[in-house]
Parts: structure tokens; sequence; C-alpha cells
């Protein structure tokens, strides 16, 4: 791709030769820190799969307790988020910079509905103390090892939603600049960036939820 | 060659101020930030790699006690591998030259690049409070379960590293997209220079294993606040999973170490023999398979820990195929040394130490890579001396000759010869007597990390401590000509090693632009069929 941008002097560094290889670097780069941030969730993924295959049994079992509605309520919650942001570049590609700006904070919303409801979850596993570690007190699952499970389910869900937070606050500043006409239909990259970051937290998600609610 | 322009500034005096310094984005002044702090951080490593080899003199503990030579060897550790050696080439000279090398006019994020900067810096910082106010005894590898039951100050330490594995993330990040998207026009893969490559394979590396050691730093850190379990026996974890991640990330990191240095190598020998490279395409193959197949040799430290035999023979087998790249590098600059113009200097001097060390550092480590061979030298200190000559004896070496090479293309002028080749002399000297017992030692059965020893091992241990003390002189020595040079050196001129590599086709030192008109670069990076050297741009 080397769309020279007709603006070039506006929206361009002086070390990038054209708008167009500055776009495709921006690009490049999202996608570098977004294998480096899936090799992060791969940390835990693998102790994940680890402590799975050593107590089977005990995980199938662990997950009889965990709240599945409000998991699919979340993973409802997140996908269509992510579509309102995917819709956004388009929007803002047509000049409806106000459709774009409404989808972004619609998508918002939608994810702090996902971390009230965590949240709403956490309380209500700490209240029967489910918890981590030395913290366990689940009376309804006393074997040894059960609160590996629930260490790990905590150690995700709360990566994730630290993801979230970060997550919300890049869309927040993303629709007060196109708000601003900082980000516009010229240069859209910004938005682009940040609607990649948004899905692959997303992303994260759906394999989440199918490792700690169903299987 | 061109006359230096009088009136276009250089990189150093651009702009005037220790503040013009602290917040800018020049790519080359961030690589000299990244050389200040890398060199200080070597300085108080080095120290304590002395005060542990004062304590080893005698088999009675009579400069430390225990606990305080656990101290120490911690701080060794943890300050060699973290805030030297990982950083070292890649974030100073990689910095520097990388955007050069390419013909750009600075790494694809310029602000990015600072940021790491202060990252390094405050990662830096935390990991030294840590290690002074309170002290580990844990060693630089924190093994589970002492390092989560440890009553000394373990937190801070895990903390800084987990900080500057972000810095590190994002210097590979940086140099990737840089490689990728801002190369001049008709700069092909195949025609970048060999340094190029070994920072792009170095950095894939701390891409892809760095937040794997961020996230099991972080397990350990949550371990040790809240009592998560996860290596823990007693609710049901398992504390040889703590060294499956860390070593998963750290075993591709003594690549993040070497390299680089690797990469020095062949723009030395190439300089310095006055010969295009045996075969580029060799190197280059080493380079990207050494990246790839140190990500599947982690296991190799393990074959004592209850690992089965069938994955210990895999490891083992995967951790030869390095050897296999090693070699194939090692002969290539071997190659191209042959029947060259050999001109006689620091740089060469330390690139010949490298091949030298690596030779036994590379050989030792195929002898521990052999499973049965390794169950007794494991923990001795055959092993200590293997990565020594590796860490030391081969990425230091490299660390030195970019340091001599670069020196009058960064600064602009120039240290004296003598000297230089007298102290390199000395440190490879010093340095095969500080490390050569270790072998023997270990082989006698002399384990790791003890203050005291018994006395039948002392003759060994002085030799190793005598050997410390050189190094130390020649370290001096270094230090002494390069301040002078610094300050009184005679100027350098554009390109005195005549190097036809193309970092030195910008004036040394180089313009903040890099080029004053945009750089063609019409020849192989390391041609020498043609005798003039490049035009300066």
């Amino acid at each position: 791709m080397s769309t020279e941008g007709t603006h070039t002097g506006k929206f361009r560094a002086e070390h990038f030769g054209t708008l167009g290889a500055q776009k495709d670097a921006a690009h490049l780069g999202m996608w570098t820190f977004l294998a480096t941030e899936l090799l992060l969730f791969t940390g835990l993924f693998a102790v994940y799969a680890v402590y799975r295959w050593a107590y089977g049994g005990l995980f199938h079992e662990a997950q009889k307790h965990m709240d599945v509605l409000l998991g699919t309520v979340n993973t409802f919650l997140l996908v269509v988020s992510s579509t309102l942001v995917a819709l956004a570049p388009r929007a803002l590609e047509a000049k409806r910079t106000h459709v774009a700006t409404l989808l972004l904070l619609g998508a918002i919303a939608m994810g702090l509905a996902f971390l009230v409801l965590k949240g709403v979850e956490w309380g209500h596993h700490a209240h029967e103390g489910a918890l981590p570690g030395q913290w366990y007190a689940f009376e309804k699952l006393r074997v040894p090892g059960a609160s590996l499970f629930y260490t790990l389910y905590f150690l995700m869900t709360g990566l994730h939603a630290l993801h979230m937070l970060i997550g919300v606050v890049v869309l927040a500043v993303l629709a007060v600049r196109l708000r601003r006409r900082t980000i516009t239909a010229e240069y859209p990259v910004a938005l682009e960036l940040g609607g990649m970051y948004w899905h692959f937290v997303d992303i994260i998600w759906l394999f989440l939820y199918p490792l700690l609610y169903l299987a | 060659m061109s006359p230096p322009p009088a009136e276009v500034p250089s990189y150093l005096t651009a702009e005037a101020g220790l503040w013009s310094w602290l917040r800018t984005k020049d790519h080359k002044r961030i690589g000299v930030l990244y050389l200040v702090l890398v060199l200080l951080f070597f300085a108080l490593g080095g120290f304590f790699a002395l005060a542990l080899r004062l304590e080893l003199l005698t088999p009675e503990p009579d400069v430390l006690g225990p606990m305080a030579y656990n101290r120490a060897f911690t701080l060794h550790g943890v300050i060699m591998v973290w805030l030297f050696l990982i950083p070292s080439v890649p974030t100073t000279f990689g910095n520097f030259l990388l955007p050069i090398m390419v013909g750009a006019r600075d790494v694809a994020f310029p602000r990015l690049n600072l940021f790491s900067w202060y990252l390094f810096a405050a990662g830096g910082v935390i990991t030294l409070w840590g290690l002074f106010q309170g002290g580990a005894d844990t060693g630089w590898t924190f093994y589970t379960p002492y390092s989560t039951t440890s009553g000394t100050d373990v937190l801070p330490i895990l903390v800084g590293v987990f900080i500057i594995g972000f810095s590190s993330i994002l210097t590979g990040l940086n140099f990737i997209v840089t490689v990728h998207t801002l190369r001049a026009p008709g700069l092909t893969w195949m025609r970048m220079p060999l340094f190029v490559w070994a920072l792009y394979g170095t950095s894939l590396i701390q891409v892809l294993a760095t937040p794997i050691l961020g996230m099991v730093l972080l397990l350990v850190a949550v371990e040790r606040v809240a009592g998560i379990g996860l290596f823990d026996v007693g609710r049901g974890g398992d504390p040889v999973l703590f060294q499956h991640l860390f070593w998963f990330y750290s075993h591709p990191a003594v690549y993040i170490m070497i390299l680089p240095t690797m990469g020095v190598l062949s723009e030395v020998i190439c300089a310095f023999s006055r010969k295009n490279p045996f075969s580029y395409r060799m190197i280059v193959l080493g380079t990207v398979g050494i990246a790839f197949v140190g990500f599947f040799s982690w296991g190799h430290h393990m074959f004592v820990a209850g690992q089965s035999v069938a994955g210990s023979g895999a490891f083992g087998a995967l951790s030869m195929l390095v050897a296999i790249f090693t070699s194939i590098k090692v002969f290539t600059w071997i190659g191209t040394l042959y029947r060259g113009s050999i001109v006689l200097s620091a740089p060469l001097v330390y690139a010949l130490g490298f091949i030298f060390f690596i030779f036994f550092g590379g050989m030792t480590g195929v002898a521990v890579a052999t499973t049965s061979a390794d169950v007794h030298w494991h923990d001795t200190y055959f092993v200590v001396g293997h990565f020594h000559y590796i860490m030391v004896g081969s990425a230091l070496m490299g660390f030195l000759a970019a340091l001599h090479y670069w020196f009058p293309k960064m600064f602009g002028r120039m240290y004296p010869s003598g000297p230089a080749i007298g102290s390199a002399v000395l440190i490879i000297f010093g340095f095969i007597v500080t490390f050569l017992p270790h072998f023997l030692l270990g082989n006698m059965g002399m384990p790791r990390r003890y203050a005291t020893y018994p006395a039948e091992f002392q003759a060994l241990h002085v030799a190793s401590t005598a050997g410390a003390s050189l190094l130390a002189y020649g370290f001096l020595g270094i230090a002494g000509y390069l301040v002078w040079a610094l300050v009184k050196g005679p100027l350098a001129g554009d390109n005195p090693w005549r190097s036809h590599g193309y970092e030195w086709a910008s004036h040394s030192p180089p313009p903040a632009a890099n080029f004053l008109t945009p750089p063609e670069f019409e020849r192989e990076p390391h041609d020498y069929t043609v005798v003039e050297a490049p035009r300066v741009y």
C-alpha cells in the first residue's frame, strides 16, 4: 500500500517519505504490539493447559459453579461492541463523523457494562469464598488443588478486565478526537489502531469464555 | 571523501544543554543516553563480580558472610543480565546505527524510542533500589519456591525487571517496523548490512519471548503478595512450571545477548580484513536459524529437575542445532579473514577474542546439552565457566569491539591505538585466567553459589581471582583512554577505518538528519571489490 495522501504535510512525520509509508508503519507497529500482547496471555493459557491436564476432573467440577448466564451476556456485549467499533471507520469514511462518534460511545457503554457485570460476578465468588490460593474457603468444592481453578480464573479475567479498562480509555480518547476533528477521513489511522486493540481484547475473551465457563 | 561541511552541526552540537538530551527524539542521542546507563550498570555489576572473587580467594568466609555473598551474586547476576547484557548492543549501537544503516532519518517511532529509555531508566532505578536497600538472595533466576518464600526483598526487583522487559519489547518493536518500512530505495532484504540482520533477529526474540518473562515475574510477585499457590506444591501448584516459563524467555534471552554481537563481528571482520563476507547468505541463515531454534531449547536447563527422558533428549538435540548455526557463522568469519588484507586494530583484536572464546563456550555448551554429562556438571562451576565464556568471552568482547569500531563514528574523535590494543590483550588474557579454572573446578565437583569451599580447590580459585584483577585493570585502561579521547582525542575524520559499511556513508559524527542528501546504496553492504570507500552523503 503506498497511497500517497493529498495533505501529506499535515499528518506526516518528517522521517517518513510518504504518508502511505507512515500508515504502513503504524499498522505494522500495532500488529507487532498485539503479537506481544498475545504472548503475554499465552503465558496464562499455558499455565491453564498444564493444570487442566493435571486436574481435569476438578476443573470440570469447578466450572459447574460458574455463572454461565453472566458470562454469556458479557460475551454478547463484547461481540456487539466490536461490531460497532468495526463500523466506525466506515462511518468516518462516509464523512459521517457524528455516527462514528456515537458508535464508539455505544461500544464504550457496552465495555463498561461488561466490567460492571464482571465485578458483580467477582463479588459473588468472593462472597462464597471461591478465591485464589490462601484465601480459598469455598464450601461446595473442598478438594486439594481446587483453589488453582479460581486462581487462574481471577488472573485471566483480571488481566483481561485490565485490558478492557485500557480499551475503554482508548475508545474515549478516540471519541473526543473525532469530536474535535483531529481524526478525519483523510488520515483515520488512530481510529483503525484503537479498533484493532479493542478487537484483540474481544478475541481474547472469546477464548476465555469457553475455557472458564463451558468446557 | 568530501570535507565535513562546517555549516551543518553534528547531532552532538545541534542542540545544547542537558534538557535537550533528556527530551531528544533523535535515535543517535537516545543511543548515547543508553550507552551512559549501560556502562554505569556494567561498572556496578563488575564491582560486585570483584567482591565475589575476593571472597573466593580463601576457603573461609572472611570478606562476605554467606548471606552477604548470596546478595552479592544476586546483585552481580541481576545487573549483568537484565541491566547490561540484554540492552547492551541493541539499545546503544543498534539505536545509533540501525536507521543510518538502512538510510533512514530516524527509527519508525521516535517518541516511543525515548519512552523506552525512560522505562529502562525507571526499571533500572527500581531494580537497583531493591538490590541495595533490602537485597535478594535468589540469584538472577528467581527460582520458585525459594523466590516466593525467601525473606529477602524480591518484590521491587521483580517489578524493576518487569518494567525493563517492556522497554526491551518496545525497542524490538521499533526496530522491526523500522527495518520493514524505512529502508532506503533499492535496499532490498538481501542487501541489508549484517548488523541490521542481527538486530532484526534479536528484535523478533525480544517481542515474542519477553512477554512470557513479564507474565512469569508477575505471577511470582502475585504469589509473594497474595499467596495464590500457582507454584506452591501445598496448594496443588508445580514449582517446575516456573522454570519452564522462565527459561522459555531466558534461554532465547541468551541469543538476545549474543546475536547482536555476532552482527558486530560480521561488520568488524569485513572492515578489517578488507574483504567481502565469505558468505553473506550463510551468515543471514545462521542469524535467522539461531533466532528460531533458540525458542525450542529451553528444556536443557531442567535435565535434573524431573523432566521426562524423551523431553530431555529432544531439548538436548535441539540445543545442539544452535551450535551448528553458530559454527556456520564462525566458519564464515574465518573464511572472511583468510587471505584478507588484515589491519590489526583494537576492534579486530576483540573480534578474534570473540571467535576464540565462542569455540570454548560453544563446545562446552554442546557438552552440557548432553543429558548424561550434564548430570555431573549441573549446578557446578563447569556451567559457570560455560556461560561466562558465552556472556563475557563472546557477548562482552563483541560489545567492546563495537565500542572501539564505532567510537569515532559516534563522537568523531579517535582513541590511541597502542593502549587500546594493549588493554584488549590484557582483557583477553585476564579472561582466560579467570574462567578457564572454572571448567576444572566444576569438573572436580565445586558447586555454584557457595561462599566457602574445601581447601583443595583454593589454588584454582586464587588463579581465577588473579585473572579477575587483570580484567579490572583492562577495563580501567579502557575507561582512561576513552575519556581522554572524548575530550582531547584527535579528530577522526568521516571514515577513519576506510570501511565500506553503509553507516560510514554519513559524516562522523553524523548531522542530526543523518544524511545531508538522500543516500543511495548502490553496492552490497560489505563490498570491498571496489577500492574506494563509499561516498559521504
